[in-house]
């Protein structure tokens, strides 16, 4: 009877906690990269604007990813993060080359909500220890790619996906969330660009056991896709970037979508 | 109309101040007492954590400003959590004008709790114009139980305060700064109090 009535309550909870759909920015020199075409807005090119216009669409979260590699770089993305806290009205993330307490510090002083860290944290896991306890583990998100090779096992690449190491992605989400992640970014390399779907098993073997949440990422191709990892992928959010850029699927209708199969999203 | 954010050591406040620009509102960030007393409406923001933040407050004799003040004071997150009687986090005796308990969510459940819920029986006149159970943007692992003084309910794993009201003091669980045009609305009931 008790077991019944606890289950009861978590899908109670589970059914009013929306799942989120989150389009991803890349960012160079302060301006989004992949050419994106959308003739409801002037400047595509403008992260601002764009983001904008996926906030006023639906999108739940916004993600940021600075792939800037000049050492103005630091400068620009904390500007870029002021300007685009001044105009957006959903919460947003900021990653890409991520490092020190001190530029966590500078991006959340200028409204970013939380950071997301990947190869510098798997190289001093101190770090997510120290955001966490100076800013708190919910804007904490950890990063990481992964890709399972021909043993079966889903190791974690550093360095954008061209450094393979010999850590399991099951072994370094564990050990981060202990440390203090409060959101695990999981993109399957097997599975990005691909458009055939979501790697639902690492997925749900992460979402499944980890206290916190999982954000799939890589292999969104079509609203039944999406349907996969929340249901089958047990994911607690969606993050995909060219099928939104290149208006493949509309947030509106993919929200609908979902809401027809019976998964609870915010309309 | 004097809008005042008190200035202490948590995080988010200018997340507050950039979504009242969005609305056309100007307001000054400060821990200056006559400036705070002066202010037609003052809100308390905040993520951080609760017994550093009351440390912070005390020493700056915040916590007993915050309770005199008698113009509409609007508590965000951990504001609102410190202007509850206690929060389980590292044991802390909060500021008392709202007469409930801040507790940690337990049981199988992700925390914190991050994402949109929805925010049900809002009250007037906070949720004044505002759809029937919107959904808002919630960030946290601590919750104000119901009570007497709840002005809306969310549910996670547990039914919870996640709007307050008592007198001239408001407080809201969730993030109006980030909960879209919801949350701009909410902001703007309270400043046209």
């Amino acid at each position: 009877m008790g077991r019944f009535a606890c289950r009861g309550a978590k899908a109670q909870s589970d059914f009013m906690l929306t799942k989120r759909i989150i389009p991803c920015l890349d960012i160079k020199d302060g301006r989004t990269v992949k050419g994106v075409n959308f003739e409801n807005i002037r400047d595509a090119g403008d992260p601002v604007e764009l983001g904008a216009f996926y906030a006023q669409q639906g999108a739940d979260e916004l993600v940021f990813l600075d792939i800037t590699a000049t050492v103005e770089k630091r400068k620009t993305l904390s500007e870029l993060v002021n300007k685009i806290s001044h105009h957006i009205n959903i919460p947003f993330t900021v990653g890409g080359g991520i490092s020190s307490v001190e530029d966590v510090s500078v991006l959340l002083q200028n409204g970013a909500d939380k950071i997301s860290v990947n190869t510098a944290a798997f190289k001093n896991p101190q770090l997510i220890a120290n955001l966490s306890k100076e800013f708190g583990s919910q804007c904490v998100v950890l990063a990481i790619d992964t890709k399972q090779e021909a043993d079966g096992n889903w190791y974690v690449y550093l360095n954008g996906g061209r450094v393979k190491t010999d850590t399991l992605c099951t072994d370094w989400a564990r050990k981060a969330v202990d440390l203090g992640a409060g959101e695990i970014l999981l993109t399957s390399m097997n599975h990005d660009g691909t458009k055939q779907g979501f790697a639902l098993d690492i997925t749900a073997t992460l979402a499944g056991t980890l206290p916190v949440p999982v954000i799939a990422s890589g292999g969104g191709g079509t609203m039944e896709h999406f349907v996969d990892v929340f249901t089958n992928g047990k994911a607690d959010a969606a993050l995909a970037a060219s099928i939104f850029h290149f208006k493949e699927i509309g947030i509106p209708e993919l929200k609908a979508y979902l809401k027809n199969k019976g998964i609870v999203v915010r309309i | 109309m004097k809008l005042a954010i008190i200035k202490y050591n948590a995080g988010n406040i200018q997340s507050v101040l950039y979504a009242l620009e969005r609305i056309g509102m100007e307001a000054v960030v400060t821990d200056d007492h006559a400036e705070l007393l002066s202010a037609d409406k003052v809100i308390f923001p905040g993520v951080g954590e609760a017994s550093s933040a009351m440390n912070y407050l005390k020493e700056r004799e915040l916590d007993t400003l915050i309770k005199s003040l008698t113009q509409p004071v609007l508590g965000i997150c951990l504001g609102m959590q410190l202007m509850c009687t206690h929060s389980e986090e590292n044991d802390s005796e909060c500021l008392g004008i709202f007469d409930t308990e801040v507790k940690k969510f337990t049981g199988q459940l992700k925390i914190p709790q991050i994402g949109w819920n929805l925010v049900q029986e809002g009250k007037e006149p906070l949720f004044t114009g505002i759809q029937q159970d919107p959904y808002c943007y919630f960030v946290h692992s601590y919750y104000a139980a119901l009570c007497e003084e709840t002005a809306a309910v969310t549910e996670y794993g547990v039914r919870f305060s996640s709007a307050l009201q008592k007198g001239n003091f408001y407080g809201v669980q969730f993030h109006p700064e980030k909960s879209a045009i919801i949350g701009e609305q909410l902001l703007k009931n309270f400043i046209h109090l």
